[in-house]
């Protein structure tokens, strides 16, 4: 196993400008799983990003929170400010492993792995989070929601690496995140789903799904249903809504039976009231 | 008395085999890995070693490497130790590669490419095969074995009702926390080279057996050692014979000490499971819900060798009809051969299958004559002087009826019932339910098992008057060492301190039997004791026993008359009084004393995502004399936590008869946030023929934890599930 241990980001970009092939390695916690099966991984080399300390903020702006790209689950848990502006953030951060995972386990490194059972992922997507890539020509900014591109695929370049996430700040009068998963820890999620709807008038749904399709996925069709305040009196009012959404598939840990059937009424339950058209 | 190694576990300070630096009899050990079949049947053309390697620096063992015949020595030997041309299931060995270098040694094996020619493998046991895919008699069946009494189809004919049903429950991966693991080196002996052999195991003796047959040596060149030994729950019952010979054959082949130890996903998808079973129960009753016949089908998917499932079987069928009385009942078993991984040995060892089958059927049953469960249990519950299915007389003194009232009792069944009903009225997705079984288990081998076995234990009298216990079974995590210095201790009227446990070695110890059976208490421990009375004996004057501290100067004393001599005190089995049992009928005392028990299971139900989550949880256990009631709770603990993962989440997904979910990720135990909490109550009747009073206690509180949550299922949402695992995705159709 080859290691570089750049000091600085711009250090890094640079190995990784003349590197295409290097990977980044923050955590390990996706990048170790099974490691000593997984003897051609061993002949790699990897971009170990720890001594980038400048990565590992949780910064507050008037208009924003952003996390540096080493930034773990265990670290937002600690902020003060999160669990009151970012419920989410912290409901998912609890539920992904255990705390051993929870405190080496990056947002950035859950983002990049591009698992479509990501957990941290659906909750920033629903608050409307965007990546920052940088790379030794700078860095750009693009919405979570349009990063991936297909299964573990991305618009990020083998030359830029995430330096930051970045959420606005703004008001949620709604707010939920489900994991369904095997047990009730250390599981991976089967179907996920994480809604938020900003107060602002009028108000804006944000749905998003995991485990349901090749990425984590928002969810359009029923964001729409959302906005139109279509009346809704059961779950399978949900369906035609899902079929467009989402395309599940039956694997080891599920059927798409099932996801489509929960994530139907999932929505439901969490809606319920919510708004008069949901009853 | 505190737990033994209960300190190193929990500081870590103890060394599995894993853990063992490769010093002293290791030194210059190599690291071997088994090659193994990519298909559930058909012939082996050849076996390709990846190039790129140079393989002159590997040791290779094929089965013509083998001394003795290529067999592992168990009730059937059809087992062989590397498949000779043909294989019978995914990942059967086929053949050894060793070397230094672990990681060259873990590209390597993974360059090798067994090429075969495919035949049609049985993968359905319970459907009957095609001819195309027997492979065994005219059949496929393992064993078959038949329970009579009285006349079912008379009975039938005069029911008042008749109750049907077909239950059926999956395999089960055992997760000790410990993989396989096994190292072997050679010694010098009187008799020339010993092939020692030291790892992960229950039974040094199965062990041992099994290398003097495919080896050809006897028990003087070679040496069973049990290593610290990480959990078994049945899974290193037989399994270590075929490790064990896998690491001696490349010892013998290297002339050099050679470890193999399994990671999780190949001790996972390569070794042992639970008996998947198919119950089939007809039942005929009358009004009151009183059992008049009981009809019962039992098949158990053998896997692709004989190895332990007659004996499997056997306790499944004779536990078939619960702890029940009944005048008729008809029970037909039988064990099928398929192309899977050989089923084996599993905590309750058949027992768990068809109690699940029995319990969930009592509740159909009374859900059927619109009775309430516990009434239907209380009027079939045994009462002393009636007979099981195979007429033995229940004695000893257990009163049933009281247990279950004090089960119900404790688990606040009625407040917890009428609660739950009210709660369902109005909460929108949640439903709740309470459900109980009833249940026995039988402690130590079946019928004449144990006199087959003629178990034999010895007590060393040491020359500092300590008292070493010398015996076979293995501590596995169960505390077996620390029950057996509670037991020495109280016979000798010694203190704890001055008890020692020997290592079990084949060198030093007698064959004390499998630690299997709940039986090493009972049995085993009764031995102990009677040991320690034999020691007393010899010591004491005028046909007087000493104990304590005139036992320990009368054992100084001797030493120091008979300088390096060896004291020893020794006990053989001898069963208890008046047990019969005819093993050709089976009809007798299948057992010679059973264990009681009754749980309650409180569970929610998620009627969004179909999750089930139990509650709260009573086990109620009637196991004789509490030893160490310690580690009787977490016996009782860990066991309703192992059905609790049987019942709701183990499920096994299978690809071509090869185990697709071999990792802790995707093969769903539960986590402590899983388990609730559980109230274990003991009802102490000593057992006179038990070591300290005891009876088994190991695997009766697997047997009740899964048809009681299934019958709260029912309760809470009215779903019939018959089937366990009962995951989500297998209970949403249901709601
Ligand atoms: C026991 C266990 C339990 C787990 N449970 C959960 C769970 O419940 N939910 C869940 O979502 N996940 C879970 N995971 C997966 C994993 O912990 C998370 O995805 C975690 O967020 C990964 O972060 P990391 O920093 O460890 O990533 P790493 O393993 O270091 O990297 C993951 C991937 O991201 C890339 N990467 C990392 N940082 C960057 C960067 N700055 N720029 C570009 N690429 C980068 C790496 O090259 C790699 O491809 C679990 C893992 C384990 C071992």
């Amino acid at each position: 196993m080859n290691v570089l241990l750049p000091n600085s980001l711009a250090e890094a970009c640079d190995f990784c400008a003349k590197q295409p092939d290097l990977i980044p390695l923050a955590g390990a916690t996706d990048l170790l799983v099974h490691w000593p099966l997984r003897q051609a991984e061993h002949d790699k080399t990897y971009l170990d990003l720890s001594k980038l300390q400048e990565l590992r903020t949780i910064t507050w702006s008037a208009n924003s929170l952003t996390l540096g790209a080493l930034t773990t689950y265990w670290d937002v848990l600690q902020d003060p400010r999160a669990k009151s502006d970012f419920p989410l953030l912290i409901e998912s951060a609890r539920q992904v492993g255990a705390i051993q995972i929870q405190s080496r386990g990056t947002w950035a490194g859950n983002i990049a792995n591009g698992s479509p059972a990501a957990d941290g992922v659906p909750v920033l997507m629903a608050y409307d989070a965007s990546v920052a890539l940088t790379s030794k020509s700078g860095t750009r900014s693009v919405p979570l929601h349009e990063y991936y591109t297909g299964y573990r695929k991305s618009v990020r370049r083998s030359d830029e690496l995430i330096s930051a996430i970045s959420i606005p700040l703004r008001r949620y009068d709604f707010a939920v995140f489900h994991k369904v998963g095997a047990r009730r820890a250390q599981a991976i999620t089967k179907i996920g789903l994480a809604m938020t709807r900003e107060s602002a008038k009028p108000a804006t749904w944000r749905v998003v799904a995991n485990s349901v399709a090749a990425t984590v996925k928002r969810c359009a069709a029923v964001e729409n249903l959302l906005h139109a305040g279509a009346p809704i009196r059961k779950p399978e009012d949900f369906a035609a809504a899902i079929a467009s959404d989402v395309t599940p598939i039956d694997d080891i840990r599920s059927t798409a039976d099932y996801r489509r059937t929960v994530m139907a009424r999932l929505l439901y339950h969490s809606l319920k009231g919510v708004s008069p058209a949901i009853s | 008395m505190h737990r033994l190694e209960g300190l190193s576990k929990l500081s870590g300070a103890e060394r599995y085999l894993d853990d063992e630096p490769l010093e002293g009899a290791l030194k210059g050990c190599l690291w071997g890995m088994t090659v193994r079949s990519p298909i559930s049947r058909g012939k082996i053309r050849r076996i390709a070693y990846g190039a790129g390697f140079d393989w002159s620096k590997f040791v290779v063992v094929e089965p013509g490497d083998i001394p003795g015949p290529n067999e592992t020595y168990l009730i059937e030997n059809d087992q062989p130790v590397l498949a000779p041309g043909y294989v019978r299931h995914m990942h059967e060995a086929v053949a050894l590669v060793a070397h230094e270098d672990r990681n060259l040694l873990r590209r390597a094996a993974a360059s090798i490419r067994v090429e075969v020619d495919a035949d049609p493998p049985a993968l359905d046991f319970r459907v009957a095969p095609r001819a195309d895919q027997i492979q065994r008699g005219s059949d496929n069946l393992i064993k078959k074995l038949q329970i009579k009494k009285g006349d079912v189809h008379a009975a039938f004919a005069n029911a008042y009702k008749i109750v049907e049903g077909e239950y059926e429950t999956g395999a089960q991966e055992h997760v000790y926390i410990e993989n396989n693991a096994m190292s072997a080196w050679i010694e010098d002996g009187p008799n020339g080279d010993v092939v020692v052999v030291r790892g992960s195991m229950q039974c040094p003796y199965y062990v041992l057996n099994a290398l003097k047959h495919a080896l050809g040596r006897d028990e003087t060149r070679v040496r069973v050692i049990q290593a610290p030994t990480g959990g078994g729950f049945g899974g290193k019952e037989d399994y270590p014979s075929t490790i064990a010979l896998h690491c001696a054959l490349l010892t013998l082949k290297a002339k050099r000490p050679v470890k193999i130890i399994y990671d999780r996903s190949e001790d996972m998808a390569a070794t042992t499971k639970r008996h998947p079973s198919l119950v089939r129960h007809k039942t005929a009753v009358d009004k009151s819900g009183k059992l008049l016949a009981q009809q019962i089908e039992v098949i158990l998917d053998g896997g692709a060798y004989v190895t332990l499932s007659p004996v499997v079987l056997s306790r499944g069928i004779i536990h078939a009809a619960g702890p029940y009385t009944c005048e008729n009942v008809l029970i037909e078993g039988k064990a099928v051969l398929t192309n899977s991984v050989p089923y084996g040995a599993f905590r309750g060892f058949g027992a768990p299958q068809t109690i699940f089958a029995c319990e969930r059927h009592m509740d159909r049953i009374a859900h059927a004559l619109g009775l309430d469960p516990i009434e239907v249990r209380r009027i079939n519950l045994l009462k002393d002087g009636q007979t099981t299915s195979t007429q033995q007389t229940i004695s000893g003194g257990t009163d049933r009826h009281a247990l279950l009232n004090e089960t119900l009792r404790v688990s606040a069944y009625d407040k917890h019932k009428r609660e739950s009903e009210a709660f369902n009225k109005t909460h929108p997705y949640l439903r709740r339910g309470i459900g109980i079984a009833t249940v026995l288990h039988g402690a130590g081998f079946t019928g004449n098992g144990e006199v087959y076995l003629n178990s034999k234990v010895d007590v060393g009298a040491r020359p500092d008057g300590k008292i070493e216990v010398l015996a076979a079974s293995t501590e596995m995590g169960q505390g077996t060492n620390t029950v057996f210095t509670r037991i020495a201790a109280d016979a000798a009227g010694y203190d704890t301190a001055d008890v020692v446990v020997g290592v079990p070695d084949t060198f030093r110890v007698p064959n004390s039997g499998p630690t299997v059976a709940s039986r090493t208490v009972m049995v085993v421990g009764k031995l102990v004791e009677r040991a320690i009375d034999d020691l007393a004996a010899q010591l004491g004057q005028n046909g007087k026993p000493l104990r304590g501290p005139s036992l320990k100067k009368a054992i100084t004393d001797w030493h120091t008359t008979n300088p390096g001599k060896e004291l020893k005190g020794r006990a053989t089995y001898t069963p208890p009084p008046n047990v019969k049992f005819d093993d050709k009928n089976y009809v007798g005392d299948a057992y010679a004393t059973f264990a009681w028990g009754a749980c309650v299971a409180h569970v929610e139900v998620d009627l969004r995502t179909a999750a089930v989550r139990v509650l709260d949880f009573t086990a109620m256990q009637d196991i004789g004399k509490v030893i160490n009631p310690v580690l009787a709770k977490g016996q009782v603990q860990g066991g309703v936590v192992q059905a609790i993962g049987w019942a709701l989440s183990e499920e096994f997904k299978f690809k071509d008869g090869g185990m697709l979910n071999n990792t802790l990720t995707n093969y769903i135990i539960p986590t402590s946030d899983d388990v609730p909490p559980i109230r274990v109550v003991f009802h102490e009747n000593p057992y006179p023929f038990g070591g300290g009073g005891a009876k088994g206690v190991g695997e009766l509180p697997m047997d009740g934890p899964a048809p009681a949550i299934l019958n709260a299922v029912a309760h809470a949402t009215g779903a019939d599930a018959r089937a366990i695992p009962l995951t989500p995705e297998h209970l949403l159709p249901l709601l």
